[in-house]
């Protein structure tokens, strides 16, 4: 089962205290919540790896020719 | 330099981890507050195991930040509109049993205005990809800071593994 630490800063006793059923839906909807967000960061740079690739081919250039125009 | 560093509370996680470490009922009798972690999560790095969350008060909302950061090949900035603490824990393909040391500081904690804080971060690894990040946080909120709650970034079943630890310092007249 899922706990938490409390610190009581007033009386400095900590206790271990298991997770809320809402405690818990909120943290699985914390964590679908980073994996659409991871997904869509990984499908942006595939998408952008994909772009460069195509303009590469498009200019006849390679990627080391292509940074050492930009440098 | 502050004249007084007073350790307020400080915590051990124990065997089985825990999904967040929380400081409650903060004394506002200090100036300003000191949060010294030393954390390891249970993700990879892949998985954002490097960074926990923290919120004030319960809240994890109006955060924002710029960050100051550099890996083993390379040093970059960004800025965020999350309560991230980049670089504040070490993910679970570092270096076995080691841990991040970070530093936050939380100048005018009990003040009515918005509050600005500081993250000084370093993870361990022995190998090439070690990180570290110093990181400029805003909180705009005026509530005075009474919580503080780490957590780790992903949430879901996510821990901080065991024999991570946070001191809480209080500081006078800074």
């Amino acid at each position: 089962m899922a706990t938490k630490l409390i610190v009581d800063c007033s009386t400095g006793e900590t206790t271990e205290v298991e997770l809320t059923a809402e405690e818990v839906a909120e943290r699985e909807a914390m964590a679908e919540e980073y994996a659409t967000q991871k997904a869509a960061e990984e499908a942006q740079k595939a998408a952008d790896a994909t772009a460069k690739s195509a303009l590469l081919k498009k200019l006849g250039i390679t990627q080391e020719e292509a940074r050492l125009l930009l440098s | 330099m502050a004249n007084t560093y007073t350790l307020i509370s400080s915590v051990t996680v124990g065997s089985g981890g825990t999904t967040s470490i929380a400081f409650s009922s903060i004394p506002a009798t200090y100036t300003d507050l000191v949060l010294v972690l030393s954390l390891r999560q249970d993700q990879t790095a892949a998985n954002d195991g490097q960074i926990p969350a923290i919120q004030f008060n319960g809240s994890s909302s109006n955060f924002s930040s710029r960050t100051l950061r550099g890996t083993g090949s390379a040093a970059s900035s960004f800025s965020a509109i999350t309560n991230i603490l980049t670089y504040g824990s070490d993910p679970s393909d570092f270096t076995s049993n080691t841990f991040a040391n970070t530093q936050v500081y939380i100048p005018n904690y009990t003040s009515s205005n918005n509050k600005s804080f500081s993250l000084d971060g370093v993870t361990e690894n022995n190998a090439t990809n070690a990180q570290a990040a110093l990181q400029a946080n805003l909180w705009s909120q005026t509530a005075a800071i009474t919580s503080i709650t780490l957590t780790p970034f992903i949430g879901g079943a996510a821990v901080f593994v065991q024999y991570s630890t946070a001191y809480l310092y209080g500081i006078s007249n800074a």
